[in-house]
């Protein structure tokens, strides 16, 4: 049975990009809505959730950051190893 | 933004022309990957936006105006007046003998102008079905999310003053 290790560096890349696009998406639709519900809940005149709402939408940025930079290092390696074929 | 296109040598028109096609799918799920992570940040602002919007805030003062005299509308009788400013449209109704309310009069949907129903005792808004209680203008019904911001009154003598509005 052919496993990961098996296939071309480029397919074995893609395949980790479009894993961490997933999850960058699904981190950004879930910054979407909190960005409007923050905004919604500031305009109602709660104040209280804008810091909580802020910190989880930085850590999220900070996952996303993390996930490109997994990418970055991935399309490196497999740079690497294609110019080196 | 060369931190951006870190870990490769080729130029960037070489790299969006590549003669294979899985080349070409490569480098275009990298950059909508970068694309995604800068709309991330572009989210986060946004919310550090708001939060120094909150830090900063300063509670409006509201000037202390005279709407209407005691007794000046019937019971069931509405009043429009303009508070705080002359372009914030209010109504005053008269639910009882000694009970007098008020709210802000643009719907917080699309700041229609809401009015007031005798038949239905609620406050309607024409544009989108959205219906107000008239007891504290909270969302009885329809899109808006929010409920009326209400003018708080106090009676002085044979006057009812409009001292602030809250929500």
């Amino acid at each position: 049975m052919p496993t990961s290790n098996d296939l071309p560096p480029q397919n074995r890349g893609l395949t980790a990009i479009a894993g961490a696009m997933s999850l960058i998406t699904v981190l950004l639709i879930v910054q979407i809505w909190l960005l409007s519900a923050a905004l919604e809940s500031f305009l109602g005149g709660n104040r209280h959730t804008a810091l909580p709402a802020a910190i989880f939408s930085g850590v999220m940025f900070l996952i996303s950051l993390g996930l490109y930079a997994f990418v970055d290092r991935i399309d490196s390696e497999v740079r690497g190893s294609s110019n080196g074929r | 933004m060369n931190w951006l296109r870190r870990g490769t040598s080729e130029p960037l028109w070489k790299e969006e022309f590549s003669v294979r096609t899985a080349d070409e799918r490569y480098v275009t799920r990298r950059q909508l990957t970068k694309f995604l992570v800068l709309t991330s940040l572009g989210m986060f602002v946004g919310n550090i936006w708001i939060l120094i919007r909150s830090l900063f805030y300063k509670a409006p003062v509201y000037p202390q105006q005279p709407v209407a005299q005691l007794g000046e509308i019937p019971v069931g009788g509405v009043k429009l007046f303009s508070y705080p400013t002359k372009d914030d449209r209010c109504i005053m109704i008269r639910t009882a003998q000694d009970e007098y309310v008020s709210y802000s009069q643009k719907c917080t949907h699309l700041s229609c102008a809401v009015y007031y129903s005798q038949a239905e005792n609620r406050l309607e808004c024409p544009c989108h079905q959205g219906f107000f209680s008239i007891k504290d203008g909270a969302v009885l019904q329809g899109p808006p999310s929010r409920p009326l911001p209400r003018v708080v009154l106090e009676a002085r003598g044979k006057q009812l003053v409009a001292i602030e509005v809250k929500g």
